[in-house]
């Protein structure tokens, strides 16, 4: 479904990546790990082209997307949840929600209120607080409005950038079965994690990030039972 | 407090199609219930202000640019009225919306360049270019009179009808300012307006989910500035003369903290500052150089005690319930 091929990136001059390649088939999780400054956050970032490509192709639906702005990418079903959350604090979950739908303008009122309710069903939570400041949640709850939100512009693929990031564990489990639940509906997951045996264990393939390379790929049990791995990634 | 608020707002849910009649009603013959033409003098600068600064709140406010040099849209709308009108003897009613079409237009040519910048950068050049339209509005002799200013803008007419007094100038900037709220409150429930409030809250995720912010911002300063022209063109006829003193930066700062003091991003706030803001330098008229330092001590206790301005934040009882009634709205669709 969305396919990367030789992308490298420098900032400045400073290579952020390099070569990196991997393919995300429809219907699966797909995970990215890798220590701090790894590369992973600039891959998100350049697949929806927030920032500028020095060289590599990328696909999408047989599509080549290397070029399109974001606004265009989201059109064609592709939602990136950044890093850090970055939801609208001032605005309420329900104003978020909606602001998850403006980008995609062949959405028309009654399927965004139909997403809506999907969202609400999917996190009980949020409907809750449906009239709440988004500041005001805590920060698990923050994770899972800016995962809905993501969701609200009816994605094909959504990329979520470190999802885990200062949770508690406990949230961060329940985060993760949302992840499983996302797939479950039908989209297909990009997933950045530093909390490396959370996100393959629940992960179909993964890819190992390393100053800008992938250095190891292979299906989550794969990795997970991977002595360089478990050195590196799961500190055992 | 709270127990009277309260009466009032059951009462107002009781009798609303009432209350709306009275307010229109008063609204309407207002003018014959006020016999000095100083205090209509005074009530059309307050309606003509509600208005200009509310446009300078469309951008400030919703969008969450810093434009400060919101006189620069205004003096073009007011010399285009003012040399068609004169030079051309062009209707009244054509220049409003010419004035502020062409306004818009240099709206969005300012907006181009800058779309890179925010807060005090783009406040910098918005400084700047409303100090640049002030100076060829100067210079500029052969075409807009120089320091000698236009003289002899004609009354606009209606009907047959010459309106010239503030008493007849009060129906024109009222019907101005209900289309203004009227059309901008569609706008800010629409599509545009969630972008515009998205892109305020958080540039870098508003562009993550898909929204222009190019096109929207273009399109926030456009709109900003069109209602600037806008008011520029009815103001002009109604001094009957205008020169280059009238648009200088203090002219900017006065409507900019109308939104301030009145609240940015809700609608009544401008409104809401125009009034208190231009009562108050009536009244402290006596007080000849005084008036600005109470002035300056009201922005600064605003800023200390009320920094999201007198309407503010939803917490407000003048902002309304607005999150009561959408948390209706919601759980209303799920019960279908």
């Amino acid at each position: 479904m969305l396919k990367v091929e030789n992308l490298t990136v420098n900032y400045g001059y400073i290579n952020a990546l390099n070569n990196v390649n991997f393919e995300v088939n429809k219907g699966e999780i797909i995970t990215l790990i890798g220590g701090n400054g790894a590369g992973k956050t600039t891959t998100l970032m350049s697949i929806s082209n927030l920032v500028a490509k020095e060289s590599g192709r990328l696909t999408f639906k047989g599509a080549d997307i290397t070029n399109l702005p974001p606004h265009k990418l989201v059109k064609m079903g592709l939602s990136h949840v950044p890093e850090g959350r970055k939801i609208f604090p001032a605005l309420t979950v329900y104003e978020n929600l909606i602001a998850g739908s403006l980008g995609n303008t062949d959405l028309k009122k009654p399927q965004i209120n139909e997403l809506v309710q999907k969202m609400y069903q999917l996190f009980p939570r949020l409907k809750e607080r449906c009239d709440q400041g988004g500041g005001t949640l805590s920060g698990g709850e923050q994770q899972m409005l800016a995962i809905a939100r993501g969701l609200m512009m009816d994605p094909d693929i959504i990329m979520l950038d470190e999802p885990s990031l200062g949770l508690a564990p406990i949230i961060v489990e329940e985060i993760f079965e949302l992840i499983l639940k996302i797939r479950d509906e039908g989209k297909t997951v990009l997933l950045i994690e530093q909390n490396a045996s959370m996100a393959l264990s629940i992960a179909d393939r993964g890819y190992v990030l390393e100053t800008g390379r992938v250095v190891l790929e292979g299906t989550g049990k794969e990795l997970l039972n991977n002595s360089d791995v478990q050195k590196a990634y799961l500190g055992d | 407090m709270k127990h009277f608020i309260d009466t009032i707002k059951s009462t107002y849910g009781k009798y609303k199609v009432i209350v709306w009649i009275i307010c229109s009603l008063l609204l309407l013959i207002f003018p014959a219930l006020i016999p000095s033409n100083y205090v209509m003098g005074v009530v059309c600068r307050i309606l003509f202000y509600a208005t200009l600064a509310g446009s300078l709140n469309v951008i400030n406010g919703y969008s969450g640019q810093m434009c400060i040099g919101h006189a620069g849209f205004f003096c073009i709308g007011a010399y285009i009225e003012a040399i068609l009108a004169t030079q051309y003897h062009i209707n009244f009613w054509v220049l409003l919306l010419v004035g502020g079409i062409i306004t818009a237009i240099i709206g969005g040519l300012i907006a181009l360049p800058t779309l890179r910048m925010q807060g005090i950068y783009l406040s910098i050049i918005t400084l700047g270019f409303s100090e640049v339209v002030r100076l060829i509005a100067l210079n500029w002799t052969s075409v807009t009179g120089g320091a000698m200013g236009v003289k002899g803008i004609k009354s606009p007419t209606l009907l047959g009808f010459t309106l010239s007094s503030p008493k007849q100038y009060y129906y024109i900037f009222l019907v101005i300012g209900i289309v203004f709220i009227f059309v901008t409150n569609r706008i800010i429930n629409s599509r545009t307006g969630s972008a515009w409030i998205s892109i305020r809250e958080d540039e870098l995720a508003a562009r993550s989910l898909g929204i222009e912010i190019k096109k929207y911002k273009i399109l926030n300063f456009m709109y900003g500035a069109f209602w600037a022209g806008v008011m520029g063109a009815a103001y002009a006829p109604y001094t009957r003369y205008i020169d280059s003193t009238y648009f200088s930066l203090d002219e900017g700062f006065n409507i900019l903290s109308m939104v301030i003091i009145g609240g940015q991003g809700t609608l009544i706030g401008p409104i809401l500052g125009a009034a208190v803001v231009n009562s108050l330098t009536e009244l402290l008229r006596s007080f000849s150089e005084w008036r600005m330092v109470a002035y300056a001590v009201l922005i600064i206790a605003m800023m200390w005690l009320r920094p999201q301005g007198l309407v503010g934040a939803s917490d407000s009882v003048l902002a309304g319930d607005k999150m009561k009634k959408k948390k209706i709205k919601v759980l209303a669709k799920e019960e279908k």
